[in-house]
């Protein structure tokens, strides 16, 4: 029997023992199967992409504010031993913030691609680097991770890869000293970091999920949507570091986690409950919302700043 | 993989099982049975972004973060609960502009083979998203067309939605839901409101918890030619429950 003549006999066989049912059947896995082929589907995530702002990741930048967290006791007293004047001293100046400041702060996102030039492969994404924040490069090569005993920096080491429609990343070797939140939160190094960049129409989402077995009770999830840019974004402006009122050699400004001085300005600055300011896990879940809901008092009416939109920060009246 | 994609497309044609569909045959895959991901079953909000706006109510005159246009000011300033309670219009702040902020439990559903059912236990509300007949002939439809309402107006308002690629074409890894028709409401407990011309376009994805879990995160843009001056875009998420044992139905209220 000749290959034609063969085919022609394969589709009686087929139509005969496949049936509606059968043909049915076979479509819907053909239809799974080309989902499967189609999971590493790309985006173009190459270019600028500005912030939108709409969201509160990391409320006013007050100090001792900690809502929206699950810490441990451990990454409580830490946060509560913070004083921001640590970045005035001259050698913190220019650290820069870690990964995750990618959601939190406030800038938008500009995004080169490395190619590998022989096969023109992506090697890498980067986002780049702004004032105050390293940037991240998101490897796409399939490098091996290093040795957990290998550097670890504020950008630490993010491997990616396509999944589902989505870019999905993973951060390890982060530093000692990161954090989580401006107003001290910590990170330590033993936390990683999984990230999902979405694209929807214009619109890039990035899901960062955080893990700590130090600090974090559970993991911190926020995401953040960027809106790609007409024109090309640069926040690469030079870090220059100069006095701010501490000279080389003076402590380190800390305060005891239960004298910070700033601890009830938060609360009180828009009546809020202490457990949620402090970061208690069950002030995440809606029956946490049902509880309180007798004894929350509301703020008074807003007086100044009720709508500005945008990454601002608000200061106590001296 | 390739190859037994070739291999079974092969038998497909052979066995005219990609032939056109004769107008007797069975309709082609429903909704449901083409659902690249699947969004049934019970979720939790997790509340770590915007807490000051969601868990509490913020308070009057407040509104940070929401692009409001002037004509959205003195309905800001004038907010009163209590007069929405005596109207019946507690739910104003339920309204699918709003409502996946507000914290509380999804119990996601296949109302029929083409229609994705969302109730939300705080404020008792139903969303239904109504996917076009799976013919690929049939005319896509995204929202209600102005003028052409054959319902009134609803604080959930009519929602089309279509399974979506991330790169754009059809089917993939993610719902698009557009919703309009809706009653005016408002976009935070406190009176910050959307007009009865808002759309709400949102897009549901899932992603993997570390812990074995699994994270909904839905992406949702708002647009008001009357209230707002720019698109107000949110991105709450929520995490999957294994069943509906905390699921607590309360009504809806005006001032919480």
């Amino acid at each position: 029997m000749g290959s034609h003549a063969m085919l022609i006999h394969l589709v009686a066989l087929v139509r005969r023992s496949l049936g509606e049912g059968g043909r049915r059947a076979a479509l819907g896995l053909l239809m799974v199967l080309l989902g499967a082929s189609r999971a590493s589907a790309q985006f173009d995530f190459t270019g600028s992409w500005g912030p939108i702002g709409t969201e509160d990741v990391q409320n006013d930048s007050l100090p001792v504010d900690y809502l929206g967290l699950a810490l441990t006791d451990e990454g409580r007293a830490r946060a509560l031993a913070y004083d921001e004047s640590q970045k005035s001293m001259i050698d913190r100046q220019c650290q820069g913030w870690g990964a995750a400041y990618v959601v939190l702060g406030p800038f938008g996102l500009r995004v080169s691609t490395q190619t590998d030039p022989a096969t023109n492969r992506v090697v890498s994404y980067t986002i780049d680097s702004w004032e105050d924040w390293n940037g991240l490069t998101i490897w796409m090569d399939g490098r091996p991770r290093p040795s957990q005993y290998a550097l670890h920096t504020q950008e630490g080491f993010t491997t990616g890869r396509w999944e589902n429609g989505a870019l999905a990343a993973h951060t390890t070797h982060l530093k000692v000293g990161g954090f989580i939140r401006k107003t001290g939160v910590p990170l330590s190094d033993q936390a990683t970091i999984d990230w999902r960049f979405y694209r929807h129409d214009d619109v890039v989402t990035v899901l960062m999920i955080a893990t700590d077995p130090l600090y974090l009770v559970e993991p911190e999830i926020v995401s953040k949507s960027f809106r790609l840019s007409p024109r090309p974004l640069d926040y690469r402006t030079p870090c220059v570091p100069g006095y701010e009122g501490r000279e080389p050699g003076d402590d380190v400004p800390h305060f005891a986690p239960d004298q910070n001085p700033f601890a009830d300005e938060f609360i009180k600055f828009y009546s809020l409950p202490r457990e949620a300011v402090l970061g208690y896990r069950e002030t995440l879940y809606p029956e946490y919302r049902k509880k309180i809901r007798a004894t929350y008092v509301p703020p008074p009416p807003c007086k100044e700043a009720c709508g500005q939109a945008g990454n601002f920060v608000r200061r106590r009246e001296n | 993989m390739k190859r037994a994609i070739l291999l079974l497309a092969v038998l497909l044609v052979a066995s005219g099982a990609l032939e056109p569909w004769p107008a007797s045959a069975q309709a082609p895959p429903s909704a449901r049975d083409s659902a690249p991901i699947d969004l049934t079953g019970y979720w939790v909000s997790y509340v770590t972004e915007n807490w000051r706006y969601r868990m509490v109510t913020p308070a009057k005159g407040e509104y940070r973060r929401i692009p409001a246009s002037p004509a959205a000011l003195p309905l800001i300033n004038a907010w009163d609960p209590a007069a929405d309670e005596k109207a019946g219009l507690q739910c104003r702040s339920f309204g699918a502009a709003a409502i996946m902020n507000v914290p509380g439990r999804l119990h996601i559903t296949w109302q029929d083979a083409n229609t994705l059912r969302i109730d939300t236990d705080a404020g008792t509300q139903t969303r239904r998203f109504q996917f076009a007949a799976a013919n690929p002939a049939a005319p896509k439809r995204e929202g209600a067309k102005a003028g052409a309402k054959a319902v009134p107006a609803s604080w959930q308002g009519e929602s089309s939605a279509r399974w979506e690629r991330a790169s754009g074409t059809e089917g993939g890894s993610s719902l698009r839901v557009v919703t309009s028709n809706l009653r005016a409401g408002y976009l935070r407990k406190n009176g910050v409101p959307y007009s009865e011309r808002a759309t709400v376009t949102e897009h549901f994805d899932l992603a993997p918890l570390p812990d074995g879990g699994q994270l909904l995160l839905v992406n949702i843009v708002v647009d008001d030619p009357v209230y707002l001056n720019a698109p107000y875009v949110t991105s709450p998420h929520f995490k999957k429950e294994p069943d509906g044992s905390k699921w607590d139905p309360t009504p809806c209220s005006s001032t919480w």
